[in-house]
């Protein structure tokens, strides 16, 4: 069943290989190498950028860890006395670090912890995975393999033969454990003075033995017990720590272990930041940021953020994922060649080729642009080359001052978004982000109650979040929102005046108060006729006046920078929309693809024949999809007898519609032969399995599906 | 059933609702005012506005996810969910025939699969012989289509009231009828006389017990004899309040029922022809290659497009396998050819390994073994499977020159669906200088990875959609139900006897020579041992029953016989191959001596 194939040939570098795929597309090869090596900078730089925001992340809690491992056994360092009868309780000191349901992220944490670990507590840690511990003693052996190797890599390497007999015969116990950790202290101890002062000396005299438990539900119960239970008659002698890495929730460690061997463990409780929240970081430090110049459409991001929510809250994969935007983009995109830094935007647009010129005048957006402007510049734009180039470079600049804008401001509406009652445009910015995306987000309904609810909005809040969209203005790198802070400064100093001097508002607060009590329906009547009637006449106060303004004013914010960016001219250089690409490669639905296929070989084969109405098949199409149609009439089990017959009849009547073929009795053996074919093609698509339960029949194992 | 469920309102949301200048209309208030009117009405499940949120957001997610352009190369995305998985009426015996004359019937048009009216429709053709007459007919059926609908009576038991309703026309204007019905139906209906064996045609089948299946399939064509009309115990009639029909969750609550209807009782109900009485050969696997090699590929010219528009990916795949990511290939159709294009048209300066996982007796092992001693040339055994994969991780660790393209066929099969193997093959892909693509057939295939192994896997998904024939894959299929050649089953009779003394010999000839004489009786149980031991001693085969019964426990050791108690407690023997292999067996055996 395998075949290895080995060429004689030497190979060229993988590098320049995959540039040469990149390239292999028939089109403007010109510039591909150039775009490719774009591509993979910018992929790096996100790469690093997506590291350190995770690392960031989990600052924190690796901290808190670190001094959680250093406390746990500060006693066994300073007085053994003391430590021995701490310890008649047994207890291990264990952490509990609970890191979300995506089991595969948690990778990347634990190896940033045992990093940690190793270079500021102790060399002797070990990891464990439930798949490899079927057993205590696989466990066992697992463990002391695992310490054993880093004990050689913490010392010289003189004495390794020692070592590697000990690995293969040494028995696998506790005890032996023991004689290798007081060997392996010793040894260190005596080695300080000499040469290893300066590497061994960060860690204590004699370091904890920390063992990490990566995935602790998948674990037998038994094998975890029994580890429990063993070491803790060791503990006195061998300072261990235990690490749970849980996906689920705390509960599981007591529905797993038995109060008998909790009750060994002192736990303390670490908990990582929601994968939720660091999505959210990674798409303000990713997409929210004037970092980098290629963006994510609309589509695209909606397709990646669904994946994340309702398919496996990950953000590695999301991050896959936006590699692989960037990735298609370059691909697909020749003119992707543009979508770099400002700094070389100017070089790389002079050395545009005529060819390349001609793409430019071909985007939808580009022709768009021209149409509106006057007939002379149209005429220079379509025929000079050089005068296009000088408009292309200033509108792609005018496209990054465009996102710089639009993201402080979409901050700003974000403050004033997170706050209203039921968040007619989403609690997340990104919600906020898609939707402004999509369409101007000025002409949705949700903008629109979003902004009543914005008038309805108290004082204090108010100026917080002026106060906060100062900030954000400030912070942000653009240069046109001087006058917008001004102005906002103002409406800030306004509201100061106002509360100096108007004191009336309380009233309107306690009458509303008396609205929040319990009423009956007579009462609730009178007030609700009286609040009409005060409303209808009493006039605008000045705070109300005052609040309308402001609100106005973040309107008109909005309707001026939050222009969707497919409205924007050569927005195809810097954005990446095509989401069905992305959405096949990703989250594919085979099953759907088996459907139409079977169902509407049209959908695939265009040939005329094949044409239909919805829900019908014609009865020329390919047998398996005949032989698939009719299996669907059947219940549980299908005789093939039957099945055979219906099939023949099909067949016959689509070969020679006239013909009074039917008559025969017998079979055609090439038909025989094709529902053979058929039928055991839709076996090994798992529609049909045999069956021995009558004769010459087959189990249907799909349920309905007409 | 039904409970009032009220609720206190505070008096800000009331006002929230009567107050209209406050101007809140967010389309999520509506949403809850209708389902606090439902709540009030019905006692459903507690639908909070959590919940109604919740379908806001599936749909939305529905609608994102289902933007699909017309490029063909895109999934059918038009379809919904709901179609693929949907439930359907249960219990159909003969629709396939009905569905299957209504194809023949109508060549050039299409044929709605609406089920439902499908009686209807097959009488509709010769609605010009009377109209009169049909259309009393058609009003019966409708009457009989509500009446089983509603008690959901037994196929077979509305077949019978539909022969009845048929036969009374049939006797009077035979003549048009005879041109213009489907052909099956015509089949059944030329011989109204033949009224009793169409139905013992019909008999259940248990699912449960497979080992006493013959048995009980006595017991219930007996049964189907006598009470060819006996209706299920009823289960409970669908809900008839046709005006909250349109409510989904009803719908969804009458899926469900149908569902566990449908496989509430062990039986199914078909027909009871089998193969033999068609009186054909059965194909062996040769004549089978020969035959369909003969026949003309349907669309030949539509496949190859497709087949080129596969092709034009092959680069695309390079940049993707290189940079990371593996390739695996679905839709329907055989994607060998595809792959070995890929193949010969940009490996061959590579090393790779290809393993077409079709092979019945592949292994993840044998993968291991061609990689380590082949591509790594190391001479020397592992423990495990997982030291291998081990061994294999530190060469291609070390040496960073070393690449390997692993191409896969049917990375979903019997041998490699296996969790161990697909954690192994997994953690194989997840090497940086190990490019795999693979390609998966069965509906079911992506269920064999969590999160941990796509993870490992890194697939892109790749949409390859060939319509091409699974010749390869399914010519080693040896379950091939259907021209089961029986070659194999017959070799191993003769192997097995002929390693026996002459006197077992003339014992498993007695047997199979009274099972072929029987071999027209359905209900056959086998021979009774003490017939048997009669039979023997008159042939001077044995001479006690001692060494009779040492003699059968010798072929029942190698699965040459089948014993049985029956009710009676005597003890039934039978040779579990099916007749033609037996007279082959017969015959070879005649020859021989």
């Amino acid at each position: 069943g395998c075949f290895v194939f080995k060429p004689s040939v030497k190979k060229r570098r993988l590098s320049q290989r995959i540039a040469h795929d990149f390239s292999n597309r028939n089109d403007n090869s010109e510039d591909a190498e150039l775009r490719f090596f774009t591509c993979q900078s910018l992929w790096n730089q996100i790469k690093l950028e997506t590291e350190k925001v995770q690392e960031d992340l989990n600052k924190q809690l690796l901290d808190n860890l670190l001094s959680f491992l250093s406390r746990s056994h500060s006693e066994f360092q300073e007085k053994t006395s003391e430590w021995t009868c701490q310890m008649k309780f047994r207890e291990i000191p264990t952490a509990a670090l609970i890191l979300g349901v995506n089991v595969p992220d948690h990778d990347s944490t634990f190896r940033s912890l045992s990093d940690l670990l190793q270079n500021n507590i102790t060399p002797y840690i070990a990891s464990l995975e439930a798949k490899d511990c079927p057993g205590i003693k696989n466990l066992m052996q697992k463990l002391m393999g695992q310490l054993m190797n880093c004990y050689i890599d913490v010392d010289s390497l003189e004495d390794e033969d020692y070592v590697q007999v000990s690995q293969n015969r040494i028995r696998c116990s506790m005890s032996s454990l023991i004689k290798w950790y007081k060997t392996a202290t010793k040894k260190t101890d005596c080695e300080i003075p000499s040469q290893k002062r300066t590497s061994s000396s960060k860690y204590w005299q004699s370091p904890p033995v920390v063992v990490i438990f990566k995935d602790m539900e998948s674990f037998t119960t038994k094998v975890l017990q029994d580890f429990i239970v063993i070491s803790s008659q060791h503990i006195h002698e061998l300072p261990l720590v235990l690490i749970f890495g849980i996906a689920t929730s705390p509960m599981i460690i007591h529905r797993l272990l038995p109060h008998s061997v909790s009750s060994l463990l002192c736990i303390e409780l670490f908990q990582s930041l929601s994968c939720k929240e660091h999505l959210s970081t990674v798409i303000d430090k990713l997409l929210l940021s004037d970092q980098f110049p290629f963006k994510l459409g609309e589509k695209v991001l909606q397709v990646l953020i669904n994946i994340f929510l309702y398919h496996d809250f990950s953000v590695q994969n999301f991050i896959k994922g936006f590699q692989l935007c960037i990735l298609e983009h370059f691909y697909s995109q020749p003119l992707s060649i543009l979508c770099c830094q400002l700094v070389d935007l100017k070089k790389r647009v002079n050395s545009l080729s005529y060819d390349q010129c001609e793409n430019i005048r071909r985007l939808p957006s580009f022709r768009r642009y021209v149409e509106k402007q006057e007939s002379e510049k149209q005429i220079a734009l379509l025929t000079t080359d050089n005068f296009l180039k000088e408009e292309t470079q200033k509108l792609l600049e005018d496209l990054h001052v465009y996102h710089y804008n639009y993201v402080a401001v979409l901050r700003c509406l974000h403050v004033f978004t997170s706050s209203l009652p039921k968040y007619p445009l989403g609690k997340q910015i990104r919600d906020l982000h898609c939707a402004c995306l999509e369409n101007q987000v000025w002409e949705t309904e949700e903008y629109e109650s979003s902004l009543q609810l914005a008038r309805m909005l108290n004082k204090s809040e108010l100026v917080t979040m002026l106060q906060q969209c100062v900030e954000i203005l400030l912070s942000s790198s653009g240069k046109e929102f001087d006058k917008t802070v001004e102005k906002l400064k103002e409406f800030l100093t306004q509201f100061q005046n106002l509360e100096e001097a108007f004191q009336e508002r309380d009233v309107s607060v306690s009458s509303q108060k008396e609205l929040q009590k319990k009423t009956d329906l007579y009462h609730l009547q009178k007030t609700l006729l009286e609040l009409k009637e005060s409303r209808r006449s009493k006039k605008l106060t000045k705070f109300e006046m005052l609040r309308f303004e402001v609100v106005d004013y973040i309107d008109s914010l909005v309707r001026k920078y939050l222009v969707p960016a497919d409205h924007r001219t050569l927005h195809e250089i810097l954005y990446f929309n095509t989401a069905t690409v992305l959405r096949g490669h990703l989250n594919a639905a085979p099953r759907t693809a088996l459907h139409t296929a079977l169902n509407n070989p049209h959908w695939y084969l265009k040939n005329e024949a094949l044409k239909c109405d919805e829900g019908s098949i014609s009865n020329k199409a390919p047998d398996i999809c005949i032989v698939y149609k009719l299996h669907l009439e059947c219940g549980r089990l299908i005789n093939l007898v039957d099945w055979l017959e219906a099939f023949s009849t099909v067949v016959m009547a689509a070969e020679a519609p006239n013909a009074d073929t039917a008559s025969s009795d017998q079979v055609d053996d090439t038909i025989h032969a094709r529902f053979i074919r058929a039928v055991s093609e839709l076996e090994l698509l798992g529609f049909i399995k045999p069956s021995k339960q009558k004769t010459d029949h087959v189990a249907r194992l799909t349920w309905g599906g007409c | 059933r039904r409970a009032l469920q009220v609720k206190f309102v505070p008096d800000e949301e009331v006002l929230q609702h009567i107050a209209d200048d406050t101007g809140i209309k967010a389309r999520k208030d509506k949403a809850q005012l209708s389902f606090n009117a439902k709540t009030f009405v019905k006692k459903l499940e507690n639908i909070s506005d959590n919940k109604a949120e919740e379908i806001l957001e599936e749909k939305k997610y529905i609608a994102a996810l289902g933007i699909c352009a017309q490029d063909p190369m895109e999934n059918g995305s038009s379809v919904s969910g709901g179609e693929i998985y949907s439930f359907q009426t249960p219990k159909r015996s003969s629709k396939m025939a009905e569905l299957a004359s209504e194809l023949a019937q109508t060549p050039e048009q299409n044929v709605a699969s609406d089920h439902s009216k499908c009686p209807e429709k097959t009488a509709k053709p010769s609605q010009s012989s009377s109209n009169f007459m049909w259309t009393e007919i058609v009003w019966k059926c409708n009457l009989i289509l509500l009446f089983a609908w509603q008690r959901a009576v037994q196929r077979r038991h509305m077949f019978l009231l539909l022969m009845h309703v048929f036969s009374s026309p049939l006797q009077s204007k035979k003549k048009e009828f005879v041109s213009t019905t489907p052909y099956r139906l015509r089949k059944r209906l030329a011989a109204p006389d033949s009224h009793l064996e169409s139905e013992s045609e019909y008999s259940a089948s248990c699912s449960e017990e497979e080992d006493e299946e013959d048995q009980q399939e006595v017991y219930t064509v007996l049964s189907g004899q006598k009470t060819p009309a006996k209706t299920k115990a009823a289960p409970t009639p669908p809900p008839r309040n046709s005006l909250a029909k349109k409510n989904k969750e009803e719908k969804m609550s009458n899926l469900v029922e149908e569902y566990f209807e449908a496989h509430s009782s062990s039986k199914v109900h078909t027909s009871d022809r089998t193969l033999q009485k068609l009186r054909k050969r059965r194909l062996n696997q040769e004549t089978l290659h020969g035959l369909l090699k003969k026949a003309p590929l349907a669309y030949a010219a539509e496949i190859k497009e497709l087949n080129q528009q596969h092709e034009s990916m092959f680069s695309k795949w390079m940049l993707h396998l290189h940079l990371g990511f593996n390739i695996v290939l679905y839709g329907l159709g055989s994607k060998r050819d595809l792959l070995e294009k890929f193949r010969t048209s940009l490996l061959q300066d590579s090393v790779h390994l290809v393993v077409n996982g079709y092979f019945p007796s592949i292994t993840v092992r044998s993968i291991l073994n061609s990689i380590t001693e082949e591509v790594l040339d190391h001479t020397g055994t592992f423990r495990s499977p997982l030291d291998q994969l081990e061994f294999i991780t530190k060469r291609f660790k070390e040496d960073s020159s070393l690449e390997l393209y692993v191409l896969i066929h049917s990375l979903d099969s019997q041998m490699l669906r296996g969790e161990r193997s697909q954690q192994i093959l997994a953690q194989l892909s997840s090497l940086p200088s190990i490019y795999l693509i693979a390609s998966i057939d069965h509906i079911n295939a992506p269920l064999m990875w969590d999160q941990a192994k796509l993870n490992l896997y890194n697939w892109l998904w790749y949409e390859t959609t060939t319509f091409s024939p699974y010749v390869e894959e399914t010519s080693y299929e040896n379950s091939l139900l259907v021209q089961q050649s029986g070659s194999l089953a017959l070799s191993s009779l003769t192997h097995v006897l002929h390693s026996l003394t002459p006197n077992a010999r003339g014992i498993f000839r007695l047997l199979a020579q009274y099972q072929l004489e029987k071999k027209d009786n359905p209900s056959y149980p086998g021979l009774s041992f003490q017939d048997f031991y009669q039979q023997c001693r008159e042939a001077f085969l044995v001479n006690s029953d001692l060494t009779l019964r040492a003699q059968l426990t010798e072929f029942r050791d190698h699965k040459l016989i089948r014993t049985k108690r029956g009710a009676d407690g005597v003890e039934y023997l039978l040779i579990p191959v099916d007749v033609s292999t037996l007279t082959d067996f017969l015959e070879n055996e005649d020859e021989d001596v």
